[in-house]
């Protein structure tokens, strides 16, 4: 059986690639796509810890994240096609009317 | 045997992450961000959650992501990093910042003071998540329906065509 150390360490590894495609992509799709990569090794951390502790709380847990997912993924993209059709173009930099 | 599934597979997943976050091509990213779930999918039946791993394909690989392709396609992919990035120093900050992330993460988990793991059988069947979810999570799961039903009064609303 694989140590849950195991997975663990992957989840840090899949979270910190996501962090990284976050900050340094300028397409705001893919910056989406960074973020469900973060959900995903959060899940995947989940379910070892779960697995450690030996109920099925974590995996409770997790499908309840992939429902929230769900919802954000479906209403960021609609936010991104409205801001897409509002100025005809789609680079994270252009929207900073609400930066400080 | 089973150590060897798992590298396989995380050695999997790790390469499709970084192709989503190298590639310049949207739509490559997608394709390898379905890889990558794919990949935790499997991940998912190994610590023997089966459930999830089927959830994992169906909500993730098969709904996110076709909303995903679709948005894509939609927004005309290709044309929006091709030009030289102003910021570009900057951007090269996320490097260190995330290996620093990373050590940080790694430092985290490994002092954890976790107990011994209690031996017990993994639980991860379809009957066992549905007798937790309709038990001692049920509240949360009926405020999962109404989050989703406003999740998608709020995408009909923004995607109404302006008149």
């Amino acid at each position: 059986m694989v140590p849950e150390s195991y997975y663990v360490g992957l989840s840090a590894i899949l979270f910190t690639v996501g962090v990284v495609g976050v900050v340094i992509r300028r397409n705001p799709l893919v910056m989406f796509m960074s973020i469900e990569l973060m959900l995903n090794a959060a899940n995947l951390a989940l379910v070892a810890f779960g697995r450690r502790v030996g109920n099925g709380d974590g995996q409770a847990v997790v499908f309840f994240v992939m429902a929230v997912a769900a919802a954000e993924a479906a209403v960021g993209l609609a936010i991104i096609v409205a801001i897409f059709r509002l100025r005809r173009r789609l680079s994270v930099d252009d929207l900073s009317l609400m930066r400080w | 045997m089973a150590h060897a599934a798992f590298f396989i597979v995380a050695a999997i997943a790790v390469v499709s992450a970084l192709g989503l976050v190298l590639r310049r091509n949207a739509i490559h990213g997608a394709l390898f961000l379905v890889v990558n779930l794919g990949s935790i999918a499997v991940l998912y039946q190994t610590l023997g959650a089966e459930f999830l791993a089927w959830a994992q394909v169906i909500v993730y690989a098969g709904a996110i992501m076709v909303l995903f392709v679709f948005a894509i396609m939609v927004l005309i992919p290709g044309k929006e990093e091709t030009g030289p990035d102003p910021r570009r120093a900057w951007r090269l900050l996320a490097l260190p910042a995330g290996a620093l992330l990373f050590l940080q993460l790694i430092f985290v988990v490994s002092s954890a003071r976790g107990g011994a793991g209690s031996g017990a059988p993994p639980v991860g069947g379809v009957a066992a998540i549905a007798g937790l979810l309709f038990t001692r999570y049920l509240f949360p799961f009926e405020l999962t329906s109404v989050l989703l039903l406003a999740a998608m009064v709020g995408v009909l609303l923004l995607a109404r065509r302006r008149v």
